[in-house]
């Protein structure tokens, strides 16, 4: 199979992984990093970090083998290749013949990763380090590697036809579902406030967010043609459309449009767009975008207060509503003329919109449920929380001796 | 001698700190602090919740002068510190003892 790889798809390929790497490591770290108090900066920015690292290390000793092994009965793929054995260098990847199998394994690894770390957001400023480690492996383990399969690694849910162009249910839906569970496990912080530290590194996290997020939603369609570039333009699209929507509500609600609220739209909308990237036309995206916000405003200001659970930077709110309204709007919106893989409810085919339900509520429960399941097993062992007095002086320099800022 | 300390709103600093100099007042310390009056904070809104920040950042202004100074420099902090809006600071006004020059060892009002 030598001979089939293709230089541009694989240099666009290679840019790509770098970009969705950017998105962790700095990107989602300084992002959250900016909304905590002072006292957990540093190991705010800790847990995205190290859960790059750790699912790096996870996903070439088998994590991804277990994802995109030849499937077994829908459920799993079969691990061959352990630890990279019998992967060569110019192997072609079975689902990306055109890059090499070890490019595909990369910008696989740059997916799982983020999507651990954004369920960090959830459990800042209270979870212990210990606990953020052990629930790293085992969630990517058991969560992350499973439900990628299904929808990616041709298990059941690609076999029942469900869309999911770059992640909108492996990567949002899942890590926002998990952040719910987690957060119902180990419960509220006693300051509860969302006071941004500093406001300036999360916009710059944000900004790396949307940058990087060309790289993995033009780049989910594993070439460098025009699928990438029309997934390219309504990824941009939908993310401009998000910040001005959100503007929106804050004008409508408190009157003052926000920093905070610009660039959560922004990644709102860049969200929602992710499964429908390479199905959908621009004005659908432009839809996609300006609801979306709507929907994570509410959800942030109305649901969560109302349920009282204390998901600290809003997961669920963001990434989980708004990969919820992606993959739904993906089975109203697919335009066969885009992508002859989908065809969604306005072009004639409410099957798709069907496929899109199930997809969310399986993926929704079984994270939830297995998330619930690996919380509960680290309470009892390690513990989660760290203690009254480590959370009120701050985890900096309880759990890392080392403090943030020297003035 | 007199040590006044004023409380002002950390913008003002440079304008305070140029017309002092205008007024011949040269030595000064300057800290920044938070604090609030009567008025409790003010409101900031994120992500579409309010939340009241009650202590608000504020500069603080030590300075020690003779006694015939102080009606001076409390009359230029004032006119240059205020905008008649609410949050403007205050002036707090005590006695000190004594005050000694670390370089020479010379005290009282030479060392003013």
């Amino acid at each position: 199979m030598d001979a089939v790889l293709n230089s541009g798809d694989t240099a666009w390929m290679l840019v790509s992984t770098a970009l969705v790497m950017l998105m962790t490591v700095p990107g989602v770290a300084l992002f959250y990093g900016g909304l905590t108090k002072k006292e957990n900066v540093l190991n705010t920015m800790f847990l995205s970090l190290i859960a790059f690292a750790v699912t790096s290390i996870i996903w070439v000793l088998y994590g991804y083998q277990f994802a995109f092994g030849a499937d077994i009965m829908g459920f799993i793929g079969s691990p061959v290749n352990l630890l990279m054995k019998g992967v060569g260098v110019n192997t072609a990847a079975a689902l990306a013949p055109t890059i090499p199998d070890f490019l595909y394994i990369a910008f696989q690894l740059t997916f799982a990763a983020i999507t651990v770390a954004l369920i960090s957001g959830a459990v800042v400023e209270r979870m212990k380090f210990s606990a953020w480690l052990a629930f790293i492996v085992l969630w990517v383990s058991l969560v992350y590697v499973p439900v990628a399969h299904w929808v990616w690694g041709g298990g059941f849910l690609a076999q029942l036809g469900a869309l999911d162009f770059a992640g909108g249910t492996v990567v949002h839906i899942n890590s926002g579902v998990a952040a719910l569970a987690l957060v119902y496990l180990i419960g509220k912080r006693k300051d509860t406030r969302l006071l941004p530290h500093n406001l300036g590194y999360s916009v710059i996290g944000a900004s790396l967010l949307w940058f990087g997020w060309f790289g993995f939603n033009a780049g989910s369609a594993l070439t460098a043609g025009g699928l990438a570039a029309s997934a390219f333009l309504v990824t941009n699209t939908a993310a401009a459309a998000g910040m001005v929507s959100w503007v929106i509500m804050d004008y409508l609600k408190v009157g003052k449009p926000t920093v905070l609220g610009g660039i959560s739209g922004a990644v709102a909308g860049l969200v929602a767009i992710t499964p429908a990237a390479g199905f959908v036309t621009v004005p659908a995206a432009l839809i996609i975008g300006l609801v979306t916000s709507v929907i994570s405003y509410l959800a942030v200001s109305y649901l969560k207060p109302r349920l009282g659970y204390d998901d600290a930077l809003d997961v669920f709110g963001i990434h989980g509503m708004s990969g919820i309204w992606g993959s739904v709007a993906t089975g109203l919106f697919a335009a066969p003329f885009i992508n002859e893989l989908g065809t969604g409810l306005i072009y004639g085919n409410p099957g798709q919109l069907t496929a899109q339900v199930i997809a969310v509520a399986v993926v929704a429960a079984y994270s939830f449920v297995v998330t619930l399941i690996i919380g509960k097993l680290l309470d009892f062992t390690v513990g989660l929380r760290v203690s009254g007095k480590e959370e009120m002086e701050g985890l900096d320099t309880h759990l890392h001796e080392e403090t943030g800022y020297r003035i | 001698m007199k040590e006044i300390v004023a409380i002002i709103r950390p913008e003002k600093l440079e304008e305070v700190k140029n017309a002092l100099e205008a007024a011949g007042c040269h030595g000064m310390t300057v800290t920044e602090v938070r604090g609030r009056g009567r008025q409790l904070g003010i409101t900031e809104s994120y992500r579409g919740r309010d939340y009241r920040i009650d202590l608000l950042p504020k500069t603080k202004i030590e300075i020690v002068v003779n006694d015939e100074d102080v009606d001076t420099v409390v009359e230029t902090i004032v006119k240059s510190a205020q905008t008649g809006d609410i949050g403007d600071g205050k002036i707090f006004i005590s006695g000190v003892d004594e005050v000694v020059r670390i370089r020479t060892g010379e005290s009282g009002k030479k060392a003013v």
